[in-house]
């Protein structure tokens, strides 16, 4: 855990990642009630969360998915107690029924929702969505830090804004501000209630109509009386405001960093708008700030938000200004201070005084081999996958979802045919099944099973279709760093509770063939899948097999041995189905022998099983080293 | 000095960021202000983990730009090619490479081919000419059975070289806040080896 997260020594600075700046924020302004769903580049909030939850006399909790954790939220703030809901951008997708309702009906106690975007999908698999929208499309104020100290102040500073005009506030990250550290001056911890009081008041906590149409009003009413503190408060603030410059910047985010870099390389001084409270806009501001200038340029990673609003602002008090934005700088990926720079030049003229350019052409010439993301060393979905190809044949349709094994759709594997969203594996390969004759397997995690996987199971059960779904349960929701679930019996405190188990889960929605297998015992995995996949029925296996990682990491605690396996390179009659279709990583080749990398070998014994020259074996314990 | 910034660069697994959190510890105890920037997530399975750090006066972005790198360290030869254009002569940058190949699952599998650890060498010094190789981790596992504690090595090798401009103090007292009370001592013992070791490897060596 991070040392000293919990101090009480006000002034003192320690460093911390965005997302831990976070939480110290929340700590700092009285929070009592924390949930989340785990998605990166947010899971550290929920994380660190966990780790402090008790010593800090706070409640927090891996709720089944965002919604659910958003409304676990809204429950605690309705009852008086200061709550915190963390979430990655699409899980505000999932969350946002509830949430667009939320900001009608507005909360009791503060309630802050942290999204946290990821510009050039660092860590995400389906679209570089722009979670401003979001502040717009429901009116929600939204606070948008650029490093960790702002991370930590700009909590406390929403939690001010949603107590007062008892409304919802956004705290809206990107991977560079979410996983980025520096230095974070503390202040003081405010001890929160973690037990309120939930005063009956349906007039207030409803949606109907007409009193929908009164809290859209009332709502739009608050939005201006916010806006005040917008054009007010400190956090939208002008760098260089002295300075006399032809050219004026627009900034809002991690990339104000990079424009003060640009300025500081290009040598020249630009006065900056840096815009904070961005929902909503200090409109007023822009427009003092905008008229003094020739040109503008908004700099914001992704969409055109501050852009358009600066076009529209423009037309009153400064027509003829020349506004730059998406013209020079991209749309889609993230941003970086070469990006900032290409952009401040062309309109300025300035260059560096370094030149990159032989640099650059070199960098391009190079053929650097990819090292995509593996399913490491003794995952139980490779043989799973494994056993898929040989039991169903790869004509099979393989249905893919949100986890470790969307690794599955790159080679040698090939088991992802198509990849959406959290559970969409059931929801799509039930509409294949009805409309085509082909054997389809739909693919999906126990994490992922419980986020959004139960209804898609029940669809297929209640709608009639028959593919088999194998549920990869290896214990934890292991892509985003091993949070527990509902099927692993721990919460989020560490406390021990029921284990809901997927297989029971399967049956009492009257699946009628569930089956358990262990993934590493190969001749199993491939029998049950060549029998279910035959079925007029839809069928469940339950993959069951702890992560590697974990597996690994408790034996290594506990002193346990683990095996080595080594390739007996007399019956070694190198068809490398090891290496080329099997796909461990940790098999390579030297000369024209294959060999096993004693190093990464976790000895789950998987290849040892798979290889057709029985080439493969055992050879006594290896003692996992302590580090 | 204005600034100094880093690239620590290897492949998951490998200690990228525990020696990215050491070192930014260290440049916080040594008065500095500091920024890091890491990848967590897909990014992470035995992916590419390049990692940023920039410390002094005042520091804005947490991301190093290209050319700009004063040291990169990387704890495995591909990865320093990768983050190559990171440095420049005209930074002075020094490239400090762990001879010790993890070969990517893209080389078998799609036919790349991985460069000769010569031909890595000779195109690092495209970018900067001041290319250091060790043996980091075969030194350390002959040491102390496993390669695990490489990323301390390399710490220890680069302040005792003044590669990095943090006092040793400052890094030893990083490397107790970071690294957990029983990996300790086998830590120390690793960095104190880093320090003593003056053996690199030429070019004509690969």
């Amino acid at each position: 855990m991070v040392k000293n997260l919990l101090s009480d020594e006000k002034g003192k600075k320690i460093i911390l990642m965005g997302n831990e700046a976070i939480v110290r924020g929340a700590l700092e302004s009285g929070i009592g009630f924390a949930s989340t769903y785990p998605g990166t580049p947010s899971s550290e909030i929920g994380d660190t969360f966990s780790e402090i939850a008790r010593d800090a006399g706070i409640y927090f909790e891996y709720s089944t998915n965002e919604k659910v954790a958003l409304e676990a939220a809204m429950g605690a703030c309705f009852s008086g107690v200061r709550s915190m809901v963390s979430m990655k951008h699409f899980g505000v997708n999932v969350a946002s029924d509830s949430l667009l309702a939320l900001a009608y009906v507005g909360t009791n106690a503060g309630m802050i929702v942290v999204v946290a975007d990821d510009p050039n999908c660092w860590s995400s698999a389906q679209s570089e969505q722009d979670t401003r929208y979001y502040a717009r499309l429901g009116h929600i104020p939204m606070l948008e830090p650029s490093d960790p100290q702002e991370c930590k102040d700009f909590v406390k500073i929403a939690f001010n804004i949603s107590e007062k005009f008892k409304v919802p506030v956004f705290i809206r990250t990107t991977t560079r501000v979410s996983h980025g550290r520096g230095i974070v001056k503390l202040g003081k911890i405010m001890k929160g209630k973690t037990k309120g009081f939930f005063k009956k008041d349906l007039k207030k906590f409803n949606s109907l109509p007409p009193h929908t149409m009164r809290m859209h009003e009332e709502i739009l009413q608050k939005i201006e009386k916010i806006r005040k503190i917008s054009e007010k408060t400190k956090i939208n603030l002008v760098v260089n405001p002295r300075v006399k410059s032809k050219l004026g910047i627009i900034v809002s985010g991690v990339s104000f960093g990079y424009a003060m870099d640009a300025m500081d390389d290009l040598n020249i001084k630009i006065p900056a708008l840096k815009l904070s409270l961005t929902y909503p806009l200090p409109e007023k501001k822009i427009k003092n700030f905008i008229k003094k200038f020739k040109s503008i340029l908004v700099i914001e990673e992704l969409e055109p938000i501050l852009e358009e609003a600066v076009h529209r602002l423009a037309k009153d008090v400064n027509p003829k200004l020349k506004i730059f934005g998406k013209d020079y700088l991209p749309k889609s990926g993230e941003y970086d201070e070469e990006i900032v720079i290409s952009a401040v030049g062309k309109i300025t003229g300035k260059k560096l005084k370094m030149s990159l350019e032989y640099h650059s052409r070199k960098y391009k010439e190079l053929k650097i081999p990819k090292r995509l993301p593996v399913l490491c060393p003794g995952c139980p979905h490779r043989a799973t996958f494994w056993a898929a190809k040989v039991g169903a044949g790869t004509n099979t349709i393989f249905g893919g979802d949100v986890g470790c094994y969307i690794l599955g759709m790159f080679p040698p594997y090939n088991t992802q045919d198509f990849i959406f969203s959290m559970g969409a594996s059931e929801g799509i390969i039930h509409g294949i099944k009805k409309t085509t004759y082909q054997k389809a397997i739909a693919f999906i995690g126990d994490s992922t099973f419980f986020h959004a996987g139960m209804p898609g199971l029940v669809n297929i059960v209640y709608n009639r279709s028959n593919p088999l779904v194998i549920v990869l349960d290896n214990r934890i929701t292991a892509m985003t760093g091993h949070q527990p679930h509902p099927g692993v019996g721990i919460t989020g405190m560490g406390k021990k509770t029921k284990e809901i188990r997927i297989e029971d889960v399967a049956k009492a929605c009257k699946v009628k063939h569930v089956e358990v297998v262990d993934p590493f015992n190969v001749k199993k995995m491939i029998k049950t899948i060549r029998k279910l996949i035959r079925s007029d029925e839809i069928s469940v296996i339950v993959a069951k097999r702890e992560c590697q990682l974990l597996a690994v990491r408790k034996k290594r605690k506990a002193g346990i041995k683990i095996p080595r396996y080594e390739i007996n390179q007399k019956k070694c009659r190198k068809c490398g189905l090891c290496l080329y279709n099997f796909g461990c990583p940790a098999f390579y080749q030297e000369g024209d022998k294959i060999m096993i990398d004693k190093n990464l070998c976790t000895g789950c014994g998987v290849c040892a099983q798979v290889c057709p020259n029985k080439a493969i074996r055992r050879i006594g314990i290896r003692k996992v080293k302590k580090k | 000095m204005k600034e100094f910034n880093m690239i620590t660069i290897g492949v998951g697994g490998q200690g990228i960021l525990t020696m990215m959190r050491i070192i930014a510890e260290s440049a916080l105890k040594q008065g500095y202000d500091v920024k890091t920037s890491e990848l967590h997530g897909l990014a992470q399975r035995g992916g590419s983990v390049p990692c940023h750090i920039r410390f002094g006066k005042k520091i804005y972005s947490p991301l190093v730009m290209e050319g700009e790198a004063h040291l990169i360290i990387a704890l495995e030869p591909l990865e320093a090619l990768r983050a190559c254009y990171f440095g420049s002569n005209q930074n002075d940058t020094t490239f400090l490479v762990n001879n010790y190949k993890i070969i990517p699952i893209s080389v078998p599998i799609m036919k790349e081919k991985y460069p000769s650890l010569n031909k890595i060498f000779e195109n690092l010094k495209h970018f900067s000419s001041k290319v250091i190789v060790i043996n980091a981790s075969e030194i350390v596992k002959k040491e102390i059975g496993s390669i695990t504690p490489t990323n301390i090595y390399m710490l220890g090798y680069a302040i005792s070289k003044d590669l990095i401009p943090l006092k040793r103090e400052f890094i030893l007292e990083g490397i107790e806040e970071i690294i957990p009370e029983k990996y300790l001592d086998v830590n120390i013992r690793v960095f104190e080896l880093g320090e003593s070791t003056t053996q690199t490897l030429s070019q004509d060596e690969f």
